[in-house]
């Protein structure tokens, strides 16, 4: 019975979709009120509907229905409660299925906050989600239907991929579709603002927190990612150019150009044909990621589907949206042509360069993510392009945005003298320069030229943005969300290159065989192997091995690094022990046992790993800020009217 | 003099022409360097694999065939397509599901006396999952051989 309700629930959101992808935008283009009206009840009513067919699916998981077939398939009744729930999410059918209540909640949230928006432009925004929503409904229900019955039921279930029996996972999916999908409302605003003929400041000012907060989650959904696959995969690697991980990775460093070419739109009423291109674009990439990841062209952890038929409803689906969104696009033409008026040295032109880097950037992921695909499709033979291309083409592309960040979040609007900016430059340069020789030398005589290039560049973000932010406060005497959001945003960021770079630079990896009872030294630790028992978990047994950590004399973790076999799939996984701390991370995790006394171990050390992750979360907290949630002021309450006012003029300077 | 207008458009254009510049040649350099080609047992027998550049190998490893250093962590294993076998010597810890009978990938260089050194063994998380390089060079024994 729950299943069928889900799947009811789900057939109704389908219908509901196609009225709404259907009504609103007629009603628009007929000048009927009373039909643009219903946006958002239906936007709501599909919610609703999904959002049942969702928990329908949940509790259908929970008492472990065994009659679903997508729940034989990834879960069984010895599973713990938490996984049971997770698992919901764990595969492709349900995954999907969150993956259109996600752009469901996005459209509900949207029809909170329409007060603002012009009647006819929200019908179409309205619409063009439903046209998402719909096609999405049609995919699921038709390829990949999660509530599938199978006669007569098995007597257990099989079980969720033990690597996806974590915490991690329980969180990193949806935090990611979040992004993902969020991405869909600045498309569906940029589509509607052609339409309507209506990219302007006003436009661009309503599109732009959607587009952070999309970007924020996105950005929080890669580093939980990251986080996972470096404690749970058991390499101590934090990012591997993994194609799906890029599939993530592409509309997160479009998107960055989004949020900042939108500003520029927003305040100067100027690149409204790259912040559209952009929004278009972004969430073009979000369903490439989406085929990529679901149509079993990649083999990965993540891609569980090989059904062909998937794969070419998502490309079907990719060219309808995205080669309509392109066409309504080129059709475009902006009332009056507002030509930038300013100088070549101007905030505009940092934001510039700053979008031409990070488009380059995501254009040479994105090569190198589909390049085996084509030429294997062509018959060429089979390559894989591996992390080393990606870092030689992405390293260089990143150094001068660090530069430019430093300097462009200095430089005025519109107008700007290399003179002053050099000015407002050269102490920030300074401290960073002395500070990154003072740290070089300390660590090490042999130490690597890219980390004090690293180092330099991501000091030099930070140095030059609490100089911009103490300037500013001083002159001001206020804080300004947008403006603090930034700054936060940028030292985020260099907080996660020092992170790449410490850790890329001094990481040390050893694999090693030792004995029970033996102990080495690496790295200026000494590892002692205590011993190795055996464990038994709720769906698992295995073996943990015991290993003590000193640093001269100083006691400094006791690890214990496990290899579970797990009990209805048969895999064996291996659960790192890892000892955290800002300053290194002591990893270590189990190969296989060789006889009755050794084993094979990999032996970590990771300084700074944490500073990646940290940044990340640094950088979404930035995102969040700069919405502008209670302005932090000095200014009596009477005033605060008219600083927001203000505020544009101020940040601008 | 440059209309104003004109002169930055042209300046836009040629900063963007300059970054698609200097990202094609890194792309072209970093392709050329990082691109590696896969190729069977049956093909290095052939003598299609290059002898001084990395590639990567795959193969069902043969029943019986892996042999461990006494101290040290190196291994020598045998990978076949069922036509061919190619021996590979690797120094490190294996993948979890790395076992006798199943298709795995490796990476590495053939060294002078015919040996395929490997830097790096890839198995998947799933008994079931046969790398698709792996499938089909399968196949395309199993073809063959209907062929003759």
């Amino acid at each position: 019975m729950i299943p069928e309700i889900g799947h009811y629930a789900l057939v109704l959101a389908l219908s509901v979709a196609a009225l709404q992808a259907a009504v609103p935008m007629i009603g628009a283009r007929m000048g009927a009120d009373n039909l643009i009206m219903l946006a958002k009840p239906l936007a709501r009513a599909q919610f609703l509907l999904i959002a049942t067919s969702f928990v329908m699916l949940i509790i259908s998981f929970v008492l472990t229905d065994l009659t679903v077939s997508y729940v034989v398939a990834n879960s069984n009744s010895a599973l713990p409660l938490f996984y049971r729930i997770s698992a919901v999410w764990g595969a492709h059918e349900g995954s999907l299925l969150l993956w259109v209540l996600i752009l469901s909640a996005w459209t509900f949230a949207l029809t909170l906050f329409d007060k603002p928006l012009p009647l006819k432009l929200n019908a179409d925004i309205i619409g063009i989600l439903g046209i998402i929503s719909f096609g999405f409904l049609l995919f699921t229900l038709f390829t990949s239907n999660p509530f599938d019955r199978i006669i007569p039921p098995p007597q257990s279930g099989r079980d969720l991929n033990p690597l996806l029996q974590d915490f991690g996972l329980i969180v990193h999916p949806p935090m990611l579709y979040m992004g993902y999908v969020g991405f869909a409302v600045p498309f569906a605003f940029a589509v509607a603002g052609l339409l309507n003929n209506q990219i302007n400041s006003a436009w661009a000012k309503w599109v732009r927190p959607w587009t952070l907060i999309a970007w924020a989650f996105l950005g929080l959904g890669i580093a939980l990612g990251s986080w996972w696959a470096y404690y749970e995969l058991g390499w101590g690697g934090w990012w591997f150019w993994d194609p799906v991980e890029n599939a993530s990775f592409m509309p997160w460093l479009l998107g960055t150009a989004l949020i900042h070419s939108v500003v520029v739109t927003q305040k100067k009423a100027i690149f409204k044909h790259w912040t559209v291109l952009l929004a278009i674009v972004t969430f073009g990439l979000s369903l490439v990621g989406t085929f990529l990841v679901r149509s079993g062209v990649l083999t990965s952890v993540h891609a569980f589907a090989t059904d062909p038929a998937r794969g070419v409803f998502i490309l079907m689906f990719l060219a309808i949206v995205i080669g309509g969104a392109l066409l309504v696009f080129t059709f475009y033409k902006p009332d009056a042509a507002q030509e930038p008026h300013g100088s070549a040295l101007s905030r505009e032109s940092f934001l510039l360069t700053n979008s031409v880097l990070l488009s380059v950037a995501t254009a040479t992921v994105l090569l190198g993510t589909l390049y085996p695909l084509m030429i294997d499709a062509l018959g060429l033979g089979k390559i894989s392009v591996g992390a080393p291309y990606f870092n030689s083409v992405f390293i260089p592309l990143m150094a001068p945005l660090l530069i430019l960040i430093g300097l462009g979040q200095r430089a005025f609007w519109t107008n700007d003298s290399f003179r002053r900016l050099s000015d407002a430059a050269k102490y920030p340069l300074l401290a960073t320069i002395i500070l990154a020789l003072g740290t070089w030398g300390m660590i090490d005589d042999t130490s690597p030229l890219m980390a004090l290039f690293g180092l330099v560049l991501a000091l030099w973000v930070i140095f030059s943005t609490l100089a911009g932010q103490i300037r500013h406060y001083l002159s001001s005497k206020k804080l300004i969300s947008s403006y603090l959001g930034q700054s936060i945003s940028h030292i985020g960021f260099a907080i996660t290159v020092i992170g790449i770079t410490l850790v890329s630079s001094y990481g040390l990896e050893k694999h090693l065989r030792m004995s029970e009872g033996e102990t080495t030294t690496f790295g200026g630790y000494e590892f002692r192997f205590a011993g190795a028992s055996a464990i038994s978990g709720p769906n698992y047994d295995g073996t943990e091995a015991i290993f003590l950590v000193h640093s001269e004399n100083k006691f400094e973790a006791r690890l214990a690094p496990q290899k579970r076999n797990y009990h209805s799939g048969g895999q064996t996984m291996t659960e790192a022990g890892i000892s955290p701390g800002f300053t290194r991370d002591i990893y270590i995790a189990l190969g296989e046992k060789i006889n009755d006394s050794d084993w094979s171990v990999r032996l970590n050390i990771k300084p700074f790993v944490r500073l990646i992750w940290l940044g990340a979360i640094l950088m979404a907290l930035g995102a969040i800020t700069a919405l502008g949630f209670g302005n932090v002021t000095r200014t009596s309450h009477q005033s605060q009217k008219s600083n927001q006012i203000n505020t544009t003029t101020r940040i601008s300077e | 003099m440059m209309h104003p207008m004109r002169k930055k458009r042209l300046q836009l254009i040629c900063l963007g022409i300059l970054g698609i510049g200097i990202a094609l040649a890194l792309i072209l350099t970093a392709f050329e360097k990082n691109l590696m080609y896969f190729y069977s047992p049956s093909e290095i027998h052939a003598g299609d694999a290059p002898a001084k550049r990395p590639f990567r190998i795959g193969g069902m490893v043969v029943e019986g065939s892996v042999v461990r250093q006494a101290e040290s962590l190196g291994v020598w294993f045998n990978l076949t397509d069922t036509a061919n076998e190619q021996m590979v010597y690797f120094e490190g810890i294996l993948p979890d599901l790395f076992r006798e009978g199943q298709g795995i990938v490796a990476k590495g260089q053939m060294n002078k006396s015919g040996l395929f050194v490997a830097s790096e063994v890839l198995a998947k998380h799933d008994e079931n999952y046969m790398p698709p390089e792996v499938a089909e060079a399968l196949e395309n024994v199993q073809h063959n051989s209907k062929v003759d």
